[in-house]
């Protein structure tokens, strides 16, 4: 049933969706990135370089998720005292900076990329990853963590004053999205089997916002319905041919201007 | 040198962010287009680059008031959130970025250097005639903003604007108008840069508005954020910095070194050089 381009097309969404949560998030804690596409550049080189040096599959993805968080949380330091357009310029900056890196650096192969990984990422390990994300996702909103970070984006400092420790939520919103990002970014590398510093670049991390804002900010089904459409369209309008960017350019504008609050609307908290 | 093309892109960012709080994520693109103008004059009329610049001012002027209409007016109306225009920009961007690939192919077209590349001696510096015009240019712009902004009604309208929207139109200024205005007036800035780097390098591309837009909002940012003498100092500092950086650190980080300086500073001082004092609370 998924085979060849229905199977790349579906895996490629998989990999969007991921991207998705891991804005999402950091987002429902009020932390806007526009720098996922670091994260995911990240998570992408340090699976790939395990798995060359004869890492299990499963294990590399886990260590480059956590080896991605862990510098989220590098990220997320400068992030706490830092809000809104000066968060989002900051972590454009550190985007920007992880791909000027992989660029320059040449154990990992520089300007010239990175090859000679085995084809591990499968149907089965991307879409199990991408209920797990969503799970996370759903469940964030009921645990006590998952409210704190609601409280921290509607009111920072009612929510201090109420006991919520701000540095704790900020962190762990951002050390779990760029997580989730280094994972899709592990996925990414062991199924184009070729990754550049080029191909985590400022468009990467727009894709990511744009998921996210497309989809709805407050919703899980948001990030899913945001990389759906931006994945699909471009693919089902191939028609169009060349002008088929220049179309899914259009529908952004469109989009923005007829939901501007994104396609799915904020899941109503029920407070039991 | 390309300090001042960054100044000119940074404070144009600037003038947005100051009337709508709002990042224009299609600026670089903007930048791009006043480029490929610049360049369409002067390869079809075979006329020298001050009517380049003259042309560029005036097509990227009328685009930013067509982006406004078009992406960002409906959205103030319907009263959307503030990252939906980021959204509508991204998506004008590609629409731009697209068509231009369309029309001049992906690869670099060649700039035409219409001036004589005679090299003075300053005395501590060698300049030429490239370098002398555009750092000419960019200080013009600067000094015509500034006499814009400072003295004329148009220009306090726009400041009382920034100050605060409600407020301004309730004494009776179409804001409206200011920030069609301010839209033109800022890609006509980022028109000047495209123009300028286009003259710079001799050579443009479809895709080189990114790496603009990316660089001016970390200069935005640094400079203190809707700070127009922020921005204007920012970027002459960042345009130096990079040099010194090429000479005497690494020139392959030198992209790089942008952002690490950014970072380094906004750790310092979290509100930029220039802190305006704009709340930034949500």
């Amino acid at each position: 049933m998924f085979e060849g381009y229905w199977a790349s097309i579906a895996i490629f969404l998989g990999i969007n969706v991921l991207m998705g949560f891991s804005l999402y998030i950091p987002m429902t804690a009020g932390l806007i990135s526009l720098g996922q596409g670091g994260f995911m550049a990240i998570g992408a080189y340090s699976s790939s370089m395990l798995t060359k040096a004869g890492m299990p599959f499963w294990i590399a993805v886990a260590t480059a998720g956590m080896v991605t968080a862990l510098s989220g949380i590098l990220v997320g330091i400068p992030a706490i005292r830092i809000r809104g357009v000066y968060l989002i310029i900051l972590t454009l900056g550190f985007g920007e900076i992880v791909r000027v890196f992989f660029l320059n650096f040449n154990y990992t192969g520089g300007a010239g990329g990175l090859g000679g990984m085995l084809p591990y990422t499968n149907l089965a390990w991307v879409g199990s990853a991408c209920v797990a994300a969503a799970l996370v996702a759903w469940r964030l909103r009921y645990v006590r963590l998952g409210r704190a970070m609601i409280a921290v984006h509607a009111d920072e400092v009612a929510a201090e004053a109420m006991g919520v420790d701000l540095v704790r939520v900020k962190l762990t919103a951002f050390s779990l999205g760029a997580f989730i990002a280094g994972i899709a970014g592990a996925f990414f590398a062991h199924y184009a089997l070729f990754i550049d510093s080029a191909q985590f670049g400022f468009l990467r991390s727009a894709d990511a916002f744009l998921f996210v804002v497309l989809g709805g900010i407050g919703n899980p089904l948001g990030p899913v319905a945001g990389a759906a459409v931006a994945t699909l369209v471009p693919e089902v309008f191939r028609f169009l041919q060349d002008w088929r960017m220049t179309f899914f350019g259009a529908l952004l504008v469109a989009s923005a201007l007829w939901r501007p609050d994104g396609l799915i609307s904020a899941m109503r908290l029920k407070y039991r | 040198m390309l300090g001042g093309t960054y100044a000119l892109v940074a404070i144009g960012y600037s003038l947005i962010f100051g009337v709508l709080r709002l990042i224009h994520l299609a600026h670089g693109e903007v930048f791009m287009v006043g480029a490929y103008i610049g360049l369409e004059i002067m390869l079809l009329l075979h006329v020298g680059p001050v009517v380049a610049l003259l042309a560029a001012i005036l097509g990227t002027a009328v685009l930013g008031i067509v982006l406004e209409l078009i992406a960002f007016r409906p959205i103030r109306r319907k009263g959307g959130s503030f990252l939906a225009p980021m959204v509508s920009s991204i998506g004008a961007g590609l629409i731009l970025q697209e068509v231009f690939t369309k029309i001049f192919g992906s690869e670099q077209s060649d700039y035409p250097s219409q001036l004589a590349n005679n090299v003075y001696d300053l005395g501590f510096v060698l300049v030429s005639t490239t370098q002398l015009f555009i750092m000419g240019t960019a200080l013009v712009s600067m000094v015509v903003l500034h006499i814009f902004v400072s003295r004329t009604r148009y220009g306090i309208a726009m400041r009382a604007t920034a100050e605060n929207l409600e407020i301004a139109s309730i004494l009776g200024i179409n804001t409206d108008m200011v920030i069609m205005l301010t839209f033109a007036i800022a890609s006509a800035l980022g028109g000047v840069a495209g123009v300028l780097v286009g003259l710079a390098y001799t050579s443009v591309s479809p895709f080189m508005g990114i790496n603009m837009a990316i660089k001016g909002l970390a200069i935005m940012l640094v400079g203190g954020l809707g700070s127009m003498y922020g921005a204007m100092a920012a970027g002459l500092l960042l345009g130096v910095a990079e040099v010194l950086c090429v000479a005497y650190l690494a020139s392959s980080y030198r992209d790089a070194f942008a952002f690490g300086l950014m970072i380094i500073i906004l750790l310092v001082r979290p509100r930029g050089l220039f802190a305006t004092g704009i709340s930034v609370e949500r």
